[in-house]
């Protein structure tokens, strides 16, 4: 039994990940003397910070299977999510599109939610799919839907409460032959599964350095050349990334969202293997000491890292108060200071009780197996200091 | 390499790199409730502490945002509906795109916003919202803020100023200014980039966002915080700051345009001396400036030959906003003053906070050759 102590295991991978010291490697000479301004290109210095941003463009790009210029630095997945979604219906209504539907599942990030009520007070209307028990979106409610002319589907790639990957390929193909556009939120997707966006049809897809062993405060958006997807910017001056997204860009982090986009892709499939064991050995040991626990959405169609749960007889807020030393979440870290369960294990048909029983485990990049014995250990023993009333 | 560029993005502050790198070993999201998340909302609060106590501000006032573009274009965003726009005719960019069809406000001869225009301006019509720079980063004029900023309370308009340049090298303190809101970058003041912020009047506090988002900034931008350069912003800011003469609370920011850094505004007059006794004419100089700011025009010679032809001799300056670089049109600040022919054979230098003592000698060095040689090239014995 290993002694509880200090020590902290961070197991909320879908929150946001630690900065990988490879990222952080690259990124130091631009935090020192490396400083320059990437648009002050009449200069050596600017000129330096602009191929260093070049040259993270191209990574973030093959990560994805993008050519670098379809590739927009942004502040993050959420801005990324923004520009796309309420850019593109912005520029289809200005330029005369008479169509206004917009579609995306219930599960989506709560950001897509507040993007599309945005939208809908200007006049477009937002349509939300229900999700199958397993979180998964049937196909056929989006052909269903789509059969009213519609601007633009949005579908999240990995869901961030339970890594439930949605089939993007077929979900794409569906909205490209009826004429809409496609945009995948995939922060949590990106670096975790292969992304090809010229395969799946993919116009508009979103992706955040901090989820993916790289900082906060950078992301990216791919935006497709051919045939071509027109935004309008959120906000602009300056003229950076071709007139989308203004401001100086950020080169230090830029240049670490590259690295860590380059880290992922090569690594991803030892890692995959590596993180679906050690998530194998957490659900083998909480099911064997915890009858009645349950795992929400599918498990087959889900990324290696994520487990979610629902415990029987105990509040997750409780239990993570038993266990101070586990950083794990009930549901999305934006939200998670709210009381209301989970809005996306409530789209998955779990009752407001179960649904607030949930955790979100999310296993990463420095987990390691001592980790996960002490997290299956220190969940039991919370467990099983539950009233007994109450099971 | 000289790099005298600082307007364009100031060298990172040994203090901030380390504030930077103490929140990239945090694994945190400071929205999470648990250890780790509590840790990095730590963080976060602290620096919105610092950020408010450096420019004035109540903590719950400031909205972090990723630069002062997007803090220029939020407090746009935030504060116009339903009002006239009128905008100063040497704003940057960032307010000039976000403020779209605007009444432009004219300026004198050195830059400085003609007030009784603003004045009448105000008379004329419904509510308006005025867009003012507390100072120009291509010339470092000081725009009269805190005169603007009672002219637009007595008639009901709101102020938003874009700081971007000014703070960390003068003064400013939101309380004082009477705007209401006010825009500040990081990387303008020694932190890193990617990080900025909006400082809100309390009474118009709550805005609505720019960017959607999980409720993060009190519902006034959406987005995991960057955190690290959140973290180095504050640091930068304190640092800066820190290192300003002591002021007196002076109601006029031309008053405190006065008081920044002493030794840059040596280096900058000895640059600026001798560039004239090579004929450069100085734009905007009759007026407050940053101390570290000079914006010098070459009569005949084009500003982008001279930066190119500066660089080509190690030292980094630039034709205008760095973001417009690459463009070749002339300086629309310059333009604006008056300056005809002129805007388009300036460039600005700009003494980064740690410039060397022996800038200006190298300086004068390199823009002699630099106008011999340019002035060479246009004579017709050279060719």
């Amino acid at each position: 039994m290993h002694a509880p102590g200090n020590r902290k295991i961070y197991l909320d991978n879908q929150a946001t990940t630690p900065c990988d010291p490879r990222v952080l490697a690259v990124m130091l000479p631009f935090f020192a003397e490396r400083f320059g301004n990437p648009a002050s290109v009449e200069h050596a210095m600017g000129a330096d910070a602009a191929a260093a941003v070049e040259a993270a463009r191209a990574q973030v790009a093959t990560q994805i299977g993008a050519a670098a210029n379809e590739v927009v630095f942004t502040s993050g997945a959420t801005e990324s999510n923004n520009l796309a979604i309420k850019g593109a219906a912005r520029h289809a209504k200005r330029a005369g599109d008479p169509r206004r539907r917009i579609v995306c599942p219930e599960t989506e990030h709560k950001c897509v939610h507040e993007c599309v009520a945005e939208l809908a007070e200007e006049g477009f209307e937002p349509v939300f799919l229900p999700v199958q028990p397993d979180g998964l979106l049937d196909p056929d409610r989006l052909r269903e839907a789509v059969t009213v002319p519609t601007l633009l589907v949005s579908v999240m790639a990995v869901n961030n409460e339970t890594g439930v990957v949605q089939d993007i390929p077929t979900l794409a193909a569906i909205a490209k032959q009826s004429g809409a556009m496609f945009h995948t939120d995939a922060a949590q997707g990106a670096g975790k599964l292969p992304i090809d966006v010229a395969a799946s049809r993919i116009d508009l897809l979103s992706l955040s350095g901090h989820k993916l062993y790289g900082p906060k405060g950078v992301g990216a958006l791919y935006v497709r050349r051919r045939p071509r997807v027109r935004l309008s910017p959120l906000f602009s001056g300056g003229g950076q990334e071709r007139g989308l997204r203004a401001g100086t860009l950020p080169a230090p982090l830029i240049v670490g969202l590259g690295e860590a986009c380059h880290i992922a892709a090569t690594e991803m499939i030892a890692e995959a293997k590596r993180l679906t064991a050690l998530r194998a050995r957490l659900l083998d040991r909480l099911r064997a000491a915890i009858p009645g626990l349950a795992v929400n959405g599918s498990m087959t169609a889900r990324i290696p890292g994520n487990l979610n749960l629902t415990f029987p007889g105990l509040l997750a807020t409780e239990l993570m108060a038993r266990a101070p030393a586990l950083c794990v979440s009930t549901g999305s870290a934006c939200t998670s200071a709210q009381i209301e369960p989970s809005y996306v294990l409530r789209a998955m048909r779990l009752s407001p009780d179960a649904a607030a029983r949930s955790l979100r485990i999310g296993l990463g990049r420095f987990t390691s197996a001592a980790d996960i014995d002490d997290a299956a250990a220190a969940l039991i023993a919370a467990h099983a200091g539950s009233p007994a009333t109450l099971a | 390499m000289l790099y005298l560029d600082a307007n364009a993005t100031e060298p990172l502050r040994p203090t901030a790199r380390a504030a930077v790198l103490a929140a990239l070993e945090l694994a945190g999201n400071p929205s999470s409730v648990h250890a780790a998340g509590r840790a990095a909302r730590r963080l976060l609060e602290d620096a919105r502490d610092t950020v408010a106590a450096c420019f004035g501000a109540r903590p719950a006032d400031v909205v972090f945002t990723s630069g002062g573009t997007e803090a220029d274009a939020l407090g746009v965003h935030a504060l116009h509906a339903g009002r006239r726009l009128i905008v100063g005719a040497t704003e940057h960019e960032a307010i000039r795109a976000a403020a779209g069809d605007a009444v432009v406000l004219p300026v004198d001869r050195d830059g400085v916003v003609l007030l009784g225009t603003l004045e009448a301006l105000l008379a004329e019509g419904g509510p308006a919202l005025v867009c003012l720079m507390l100072a120009n980063n291509e010339t470092g004029t000081v725009q009269p803020v805190a005169e603007a900023a009672s002219l637009c309370r007595r008639y009901g308009a709101f102020l938003h100023v874009d700081a971007v340049q000014a703070a960390g090298r003068i003064s400013v303190d939101f309380a004082v200014l009477g705007a209401h809101s006010v825009a500040l970058s990081s990387h303008k003041m020694g932190g890193p980039p990617g990080a900025g912020a909006l400082l809100l009047a309390p009474e118009v506090s709550a805005i609505a966002p720019l960017i959607a988002g999980g409720g993060q900034e009190r519902g006034r931008r959406g987005g995991t915080p960057a955190l690290p350069a959140i973290a180095g912003f504050a640091a930068a800011a304190r640092e800066a700051v820190g290192t300003l003469p002591p002021v007196s609370r002076s109601p006029s920011p031309v008053a405190l345009g006065e008081s920044g850094n002493a030794s840059l505004a040596a280096l900058r007059d000895a640059i600026e001396r001798a560039a004239v006794g090579l004929g450069a004419v100085v734009c905007g100089g009759r007026t407050a400036r940053l101390a570290n700011t000079t914006s010098m025009a070459l009569p005949g010679i084009r500003a982008d030959a001279q930066v190119i032809a500066l660089d080509l001799q190690g030292v980094a300056v630039s034709a205008g906003a760095a973001c417009s670089s690459g463009k070749v049109a002339a300086s629309h600040v310059l333009a604006a003053m008056g300056l005809g022919a002129l805007a388009g054979q300036a460039i600005r230098v700009s003494l980064p906070w740690n410039a060397p003592p022996d800038a200006a000698e190298r300086f004068a060095a390199a823009y002699a050759c630099m106008a011999e040689r340019l002035r060479g090239a246009l004579s017709p014995h050279a060719a």
